[in-house]
Parts: C-alpha cells; sequence; structure tokens
C-alpha cells in the first residue's frame, strides 16, 4: 500500500435513516468516504449492510438525511443514473446473465458508455462497429487485469462459484467505476478462492486507483484488506474506525465478534 | 550490420540478423495479448534483440556473464536469450514454477548477474531470495503490472532497458555488430538446469555448434521449412523447448506461438492450429482422457457413430498413414470416418494441421500412440535428453513401430554397451556441466561417448527400444528382470490411473502405489451415484478400489505373455491418499516418479505391502501452493491381485 494516496471525502452520508412501513432498516447512520480508501461495512445478519449500499446506489430512498456525493447534495436519484455517475456494484446473489457468454456479461458493463443508437447498433456499420472494438479493448484489458481468459468464450452457468464472482467483478469494472460497491464478494468460497478475490480487490484499488465499499463477512479478510471500518447493528452504526479501533470496541466486540455470558 | 548472408551461420545471433535480412517481413514470432495474436516479423525480432542487447551492454553485462530467465514463454523471453548471445553471455532458463528457494540452488550454482523476471510473481520471488544472491545485481521485468511500487534501482521494466539500448546503439552503431562477429560457434550458447532426478541439478552447457548441428538434422529430417507454425508453451527452461521453440525456429526460420496464459493452452492451440507440434506423453494422454470422458457424455448415436469408426481406425489407419497397403473397404470406411469422426475430433484438438507432431521426456503407451496415429496424425517419438540437445533418436515417416523410439539422428553415432546401457557420441553432446568437470569426466567415457544411463536395444531393424533407466532395472528375488517403468506406464494407460509407482528390486514379487486420475474417476463415480467428498475419500473407496483391481489384473495378464517380464506381475497394490506432486518432491518438475524418495517416504507403506497387512495407517506431510505445510492422514486399504501362474513361462525361459 505504499504508494496508494488517500484522499479527500468523496461520499458523505449524513444522519439517514431507511423505513420501509413500521421497520426501521437504517436509523440515522452517518459516515463517509474518501477517495481511493477500502471501506468496509461489516455487522450481524439483518444489521442494514445490504439496505445501506442500495442507498448508495440509488436503488433505496431514505426518508430522512443527506448524501454528498462529490460535493453536491443528491437528490432522488435511481440506480442507472448512480451508474452514469461512476458507481458500480456487484450483488450478494450473482447476478449474471447465466446463458451469455463471460464476454458478453462483461460487455454489458459497457452499456452507460455506449453513444451509438439501437438502429445504428443493429446494422452494425460505421459508429456502431468502430464502438464495439474500443469497448471490446476495455473489457479484453479487464479480462487480463482479473486473469480470466480462459473463460473468455465460456457460459457464465458453467462456471464455478468462485469464478462467477469474479466475472462479476469484471463486470463492474468494465464501466471504469470511480467507486466500487461489492457486496459480500467473498461469501462463500473457499480459502484459495478468498486469496485471490483479496488480491484483486487489492489490485484494483491501487493500480485503478478505485474506491471500495464492501460488505463482508470474513472478519479476518476485513482487517486485512480495509482502511476503515464501520460497523452496523439493527440498522444503527455502533462503531467506526480503522480494523485495530474497530476489533478493541467493546460494543462492537458484544454485538458482532461474540461475548462470553 | 556485417554481410551476414555470405558468413557461416555458425551462432544464433548471426541466424537472427540473416533471416531479418532475407524474410524480414515473415512473421517470427506470435503472442495473443487482450484476446488478439500480436505478430513480431524477423526484422522486428532483430530490432528489439539489439535494443535489448544495447540496453544490457549499457548495464554492464560483459561477456560471460550468464543472465537468468524465469517465466511463461513469451516472446520477449525469446528475445532475451539471443540477446544474450549476441553480447557472448549464457542465458539460463529456469523452471518457473518452482518456488524461491528453489530457484536459489540453480543462481547460485550458475552465479548470475542478471535476471529476467516476467512478471511481479517472479520478481518476488528473487527478491525474497536475493540476499543469498551477493552475484545477482540487475533484476529486469517484463510485464509491469503490479511493479509501480518498485522503487529498487536494481529493478528495470524491459520497456526502459530497450530504450536505453537504443539510445545506446545511436551513440555507438557498430557496437553490437562487432560483439556479435566476435561471437564463435563453440561458444556456450545455453545452460540448461537438469531436472534432478538424481542429487541436486546441473548445468549442461550446450554449444551453438550443438544446437544448430542438432536443428539442422532435425530440419532435415522432417522437411521443416520456414512455412511452418509451432505452439511454444512448455517450460522455456526444457531442453525440448529450447531445441523446437528456440534452435529449429531459428535454423528453418518458422514462426512460433505463445499462448494468452497458462490456461488457454487448449484453445489457443486450435486457433493457431499448428503444422508442427510437440507435446510430452502426459499431455497426449490427458487430451485423449477428455476426449474419452466427453464421449460417454455424448448422446448414443454419437457415442455408437464414435466407438464404430474408431475400431476402423484402430484396423487401417496407422497403416494408411504409413502408405502401406491397406483393402479398397476399409480405405472407404476410413475415408467416411475421416468426414465424420477424425476430421471434427482433429479440429477439436487443434491438429488439423499437423504434418509432424513429436512426444518424448518419457515412454508413451502404444495405445495411446496407435491412437493418434490411427486417426490421421503424424504423432512420432524421439530420444534424447539434455546432453544430447534431444537429439538421439528419430523416428522416420513411414517406419513407425510402437514401442522403439527411432533410429540414430543424421550425424549421432549410437552403440549400446554390454550391460545394455545406451551411448551415444555427436555434435550433439554437451560441453561440460557448469563447474563440474567430475561429473562431465564421469558422464563421457573414453572413447568420446556420452553415457546415457537408459537401458535399451537395437532390433532386427535398427529400431532402437528402451527399456528403463539402468539403474531402475533391477532384478527380483528369483533373478528375472524387473522394470519398474516398463510396468507404471502400462498401469498409467488406463485413464483412471494417473500415477503408479512399482517396487520389486530384490524381493520376490512385485507391489505397486497407484494414484488415481480424479478427473476421469471422480466422472466415472458419478455416473454410478457414488458420493464422495474430496481425493482421498474417492481414493478409498470400495469401488475405486474394485475398478484399479480390474486394471492391475490386466495388465498382469500382459505381462504373462512377455515371457522375460511374466514375473513383474504385480502382486498386491494400494491407491494413495494423495496425489503424488512436485512440490512434495516426490516426483521432479517434469513429473517424473522419484523412486528413491518415495521409498523412504513411504517406507511404511512399502513394508505393509509386503508384510501382508490388510490396511495401513499413513500421515503425510503436504506443502500448499502458497508454501504453508499441513499433514493429511488415511487408513489405507490394501489389495491382492490375481496373477497368473508363470510355470510355463518359466519352463519356456528354462527351454530357451
Amino acid at each position: 500500500m505504499n504508494g496508494r494516496q488517500i484522499g479527500d471525502v468523496i461520499l458523505d452520508l449524513q444522519n439517514i435513516s431507511l423505513r420501509f412501513g413500521g421497520v426501521k432498516a437504517l436509523t440515522n447512520i452517518s459516515f463517509d468516504v474518501r477517495e481511493h480508501e477500502i471501506r468496509a461495512i461489516i455487522g450481524p445478519n439483518g444489521a442494514g449492510k445490504s439496505s445501506m449500499l442500495n442507498v448508495i446506489n440509488g436503488v433505496y430512498h431514505p426518508q430522512e438525511g443527506r448524501i454528498v456525493f462529490h460535493g453536491e447534495e443528491r437528490r432522488r436519484m435511481e440506480p442507472h443514473m448512480a451508474a452514469m455517475q461512476g458507481i458500480a456494484r456487484t450483488f450478494q446473489n450473482i447476478a449474471l446473465f447465466k446463458g451469455m457468454s463471460v464476454l458478453d456479461n462483461i460487455m454489458t458493463g459497457r452499456i452507460t458508455k455506449m453513444k451509438s443508437n439501437f438502429i445504428e447498433q443493429a446494422i452494425h456499420i460505421g459508429r456502431a462497429q468502430r464502438e464495439e472494438l474500443e469497448h471490446r479493448k476495455k473489457v479484453e484489458e479487464v479480462i487480463d487485469f482479473l486473469e480470466i481468459q480462459h473463460i473468455r468464450k465460456t457460459p457464465v452457468g458453467r462456471l464455478p462459484y468462485g469464478l462467477q464472482k469474479r466475472v462479476e467483478l469484471a463486470r463492474a469494472l468494465a464501466a471504469e467505476p470511480s467507486m466500487l460497491l461489492l457486496d459480500e464478494p467473498m461469501a462463500g468460497m473457499n480459502v484459495e478462492e478468498k486469496q485471490d478475490m483479496c488480491r484483486f480487490i487489492l489490485d484494483v484499488n491501487d493500480q485503478l486507483g478505485t474506491t471500495i465499499v464492501l460488505i463482508e463477512h470474513d472478519m479476518g479478510v476485513v482487517m486485512d484488506i480495509s482502511d476503515r471500518v464501520v460497523v452496523l447493528d439493527y440498522g444503527k452504526k455502533i462503531g467506526d474506525g480503522t480494523p485495530d479501533d474497530v476489533r478493541n470496541n467493546e460494543e462492537v466486540i458484544s454485538a458482532y465478534l461474540g461475548v462470553a455470558h | 550490420m556485417p554481410d551476414t548472408a555470405s558468413r557461416a551461420l555458425d551462432t544464433f545471433p548471426r541466424l537472427l540478423f540473416y533471416h531479418a535480412q532475407v524474410r524480414g517481413e515473415r512473421v517470427a514470432m506470435r503472442e495473443k495479448d487482450l484476446g488478439i495474436w500480436q505478430s513480431w516479423t524477423w526484422a522486428d525480432v532483430a530490432e528489439h534483440v539489439r535494443a535489448l542487447a544495447c540496453g544490457l551492454a549499457a548495464l554492464g553485462f560483459k561477456r560471460g556473464d550468464n543472465l537468468a530467465i524465469i517465466g511463461d514463454n513469451r516472446p520477449r523471453l525469446y528475445m532475451m536469450m539471443t540477446a544474450v548471445q549476441c553480447l557472448g553471455g549464457v542465458p539460463v532458463p529456469l523452471y518457473q514454477d518452482a518456488v524461491g528457494a528453489e530457484m536459489l540452488f540453480v543462481l547460485q550454482d550458475a552465479g548470475v548477474r542478471f535476471a529476467l523476471a516476467e512478471d511481479q510473481e517472479q520478481v518476488d520471488k528473487l527478491l525474497e531470495i536475493k540476499e543469498q544472491l551477493p552475484s545477482l545485481e540487475h533484476i529486469v521485468y517484463d510485464d509491469p503490472r503490479g511493479m509501480r511500487h518498485y522503487t529498487q534501482p536494481f529493478i528495470h521494466d524491459i520497456e526502459e532497458l530497450m530504450a536505453m539500448g537504443r539510445i545506446h546503439h545511436q551513440n555507438h552503431p557498430d557496437f553490437l555488430d562487432a560483439e556479435v562477429e566476435q561471437g564463435r560457434t563453440d561458444d556456450v550458447s545455453v545452460m540448461l538446469y537438469t531436472s534432478g532426478t538424481t542429487g541436486k541439478p546441473k548445468g549442461v552447457c550446450q554449444t551453438h555448434h550443438a544446437f544448430i548441428s542438432s536443428a539442422r538434422g532435425g530440419c532435415e529430417f522432417d522437411k521443416l521449412s520456414d512455412r511452418e507454425d509451432i505452439l511454444s508453451y512448455l517450460p522455456m527452461a526444457w531442453v525440448g523447448d529450447h531445441l523446437f521453440s528456440f534452435a529449429q525456429a531459428q535454423v528453418a526460420g518458422f514462426t512460433i506461438n505463445c499462448p494468452e496464459s497458462g490456461d488457454t493452452v487448449m484453445t489457443d492451440l486450435r486457433e493457431i492450429g499448428p503444422t508442427y507440434y510437440f507435446a510430452p506423453p502426459r499431455v497426449f494422454e490427458n487430451l485423449l482422457t477428455q476426449v474419452m470422458i466427453r464421449m460417454e457424455d455424448a448422446s448414443a448415436i454419437k457415442q455408437k457413430l464414435f466407438h464404430y469408426f474408431m475400431a476402423v481406425a484402430r484396423r487401417c489407419g496407422a497403416e494408411i498413414l504409413d502408405g502401406k497397403s491397406v483393402g479398397f473397404g476399409d480405405r472407404l470406411a476410413y475415408a467416411l470416418g475421416n468426414l465424420l469422426v477424425y476430421g471434427p475430433l482433429k479440429n477439436v484438438l487443434g491438429m488439423s494441421r499437423i504434418r509432424v507432431a513429436y512426444t518424448a521426456g518419457a515412454a508413451i503407451g502404444p495405445d495411446l500412440f496407435r491412437f493418434y496415429r490411427s486417426i490421421g496424425i503424424n504423432l512420432k517419438q524421439l530420444y534424447g535428453q539434455t546432453e544430447t540437445c534431444a537429439y538421439v533418436c528419430l523416428q522416420p515417416d513411414g517406419q513407425i513401430k510402437l514401442d522403439s523410439v527411432g533410429m540414430p539422428a543424421p550425424g549421432v553415432e549410437v552403440r549400446i554397451a554390454d550391460n545394455g546401457e545406451i551411448l551415444v557420441k555427436g555434435p550433439m553432446l554437451l560441453k561440460g556441466y557448469y563447474k563440474r568437470p567430475d561429473a562431465t569426466a564421469e558422464s563421457i567415457n573414453a572413447d568420446g561417448y556420452f553415457m546415457t544411463g537408459d537401458a535399451g536395444f537395437f532390433d532386427d531393424e535398427g529400431h532402437l527400444k528402451i527399456i528403463d533407466r539402468a539403474k531402475d532395472v533391477g532384478k527380483l528375488a528369483n533373478g528375472a528382470m524387473f522394470a519398474p517403468n516398463y510396468i507404471e506406464n502400462k498401469l498409467k494407460f488406463f485413464p483412471y490411473i494417473k500415477e503408479a509407482v512399482c517396487f520389486g528390486h530384490d524381493r520376490d514379487q512385485v507391489c505397486a502405489f497407484i494414484n488415481i486420475d480424479v478427473g476421469a474417476v471422480g466422472n466415472w463415480a458419478e455416473r454410478r451415484g457414488i458420493a464422495y467428498s474430496g481425493y482421498a475419500d474417492l481414493a478409498g473407496k470400495k469401488e475405486v478400489y474394485d475398478l484399479i483391481q480390474e486394471c492391475v489384473e490386466k495388465i498382469n495378464t500382459e505381462l504373462v505373455q512377455e515371457g522375460m517380464l511374466a514375473d513383474s506381475q504385480v502382486h498386491r497394490f494400494l491407491v494413495l491418499h494423495k496425489e503424488l506432486d512436485p512440490d512434495d518432491d516426490e516426483l521432479t518438475r517434469t513429473r517424473k516418479v522419484r523412486r528413491g524418495f518415495i521409498s523412504e517416504k513411504y517406507a511404511v507403506l512399502i513394508n505393509a505391502l509386503y508384510g501382508g497387512k490388510a490396511s495401513q495407517y499413513i500421515e503425510t506431510e503436504v506443502k500448499f501452493e502458497d508454501g504453508r505445510r499441513g499433514k493429511v492422514a488415511a487408513d489405507l486399504q490394501i489389495r491382492d491381485a490375481r496373477t497368473i501362474p508363470v510355470v510355463k513361462a518359466a519352463a519356456s525361459r528354462k527351454a530357451a
């Protein structure tokens, strides 16, 4: 991590509260994300972690609170607008097109960058063709980066779980995001797959300079790779700081890491 | 530039600059990068080599220095070899999958001052052991990924090196030509370390003359032109790759193709469709196993079609390839089979354009060999070792015998010593082992023959037949010959058996360790609804033991028919709970069995085999890919295999 410079706050969440009818998913949560950092969100099941990510990329609209992204207060927005602003994500349950090849799946990540209209694309001449070549080049760079050349043409449904997760990351990266939201990128992986994924996350952060917000249950992973950790429990923030701070926080220990009774 | 065309083309740099002149626009190298095949013409390669060589000179590379090359087959790694040779240095390719500690010995022994590492992974390995390598002054890397934060002044990007070289060339335009001019044909051109089946690796010094003579002989023998395409995917440290992808390509002027990554070789093979192909038997074996597994999953009609036409091919395919006379009916059936089965199959394997394919490195099962020949792939065997540039015997077209390695290659003299050992002499012999005159003296006898350590004999038509390593050929307690490799190869031809180790020297019977092929056996088990949790569990299943027992008993019936080997039938066997692995020192990097090490490590199992026990508990240490160690334990069953009484065979031997 020697060359990476953590910059200013680019995403500031202030007093966010989110309710579904009578259910309080998030209550008065504030935290920020700095440029180029790896920010982890942890917490027990149902703590509101995924809801938090959904708030960040505009799937859910909090009833209260302010979201400031790149210095601008965000009004009501939709997920595709978040994508346009450079926020990409992966999902807890893999959300790929199972019947499509790895390459085609990753190409869909370029959708926000395509300028040619659908008639041009249907005829596939001129601008559409030039554009496709450019996008394919970018996609190939991502394939090279994540070392998945050997499965380029394989339908995603035939791949083992760990590789599917990697393809999902590739699709998110193809959008050249400035901020990447990863929802449990390592869930259900074996040790070796986790190691690979950690390395890729660190590489993305280090070499592409992408800011990363991730939810993860594997405490070893979280403590190893994140710069700062925010801890949620029952929709409330109970801890925020460096991995060491969080590890030593009494409230966090009792809520999440377990306490001797 | 000197007028290279008129000079003797007796060193690799001269060959390169000659090709750049006469076929400068033809493609010399290809590599798939970012999904697209990139090409370098001979002129491009010459320019790159010039830049690399001048860059090295600017860094202080001197005549006689050694430069280590560590990485997958990539164009700039091959170019670096020639660049080093331009300056009168010696490239030392290393096996790229070795861990740092394993490389240390070779790097220390060779006293390398410079190293070219493919990527961050290899650079990290070098940095890890750099403290113990006082001679290492500069590390150059090929792939900049992840290298941004390496600020040590002795680490250089290869692009930087070439930029330095280009400036150097502008300032001293005559420098490199003069250096190339100084090169002599009997200079050492490369140092290849033996894989070390026995003891520490030794550096084999080969001259330009040796490799150029071998390459020239091979090219003439198989009529290779500058139109060939070869896929370069085997480790650069291996003599076979150096002969085929470097020496022969430079002599004949054909194109080498580097795969995109180690995992994409199969796809790349299909895309390139090489005309000239080299693979160790293991690769051909894996391909066939894959085909067979996929055939089992195919529809009934396809299976029927496949089996029918494979029977036709077995009957007459090899004969048709050899140009022998075959009946009209068979010829017609074969042509139809070619249209429906063999053609598409070859296409899937990426072998449609192959004119000549070679295999070597270990004995190939006769059935396996016949399979490829019968579907029309001109697969041949060759015989040689690192010390002889992998060039001793070749099988001539049209005279292929399944169990021989062919006739002595042009310019090579082969003799059989009294104890059965094969002795060879010719221009391809090594100059010596690096800093090991004792070992050199031991391996070359008074008449100048290299002692191969292999036992073999010539048949009536002058084809050489290899039995085993001379020192491995042992005797059973009753005095009958015991050739473990021979039996193991027979076992390994079953798709379910990946590796086998036989014991029997000075014993009254032969026993064996078996390693299952987890792909083939796993598929077989799934088909039968046998549930298993992992390798060890699968290996210990009763059904799997039954399956392996069938295989063992089948080779027993074969062995009993081979007179002198009838006593070598396998009496007892067990299935190992872990795969034999180079990381645990059980196999060499070229996947040859390290017999001595295994018999020490698993002594308790051998005792159980010969002690008549029905099972044995064992705990083994294993090394994981990241260098951590762990233990696996299992209670292994031991089975008796049915053997055929050898009274008859023994009687006939007495009669003879």
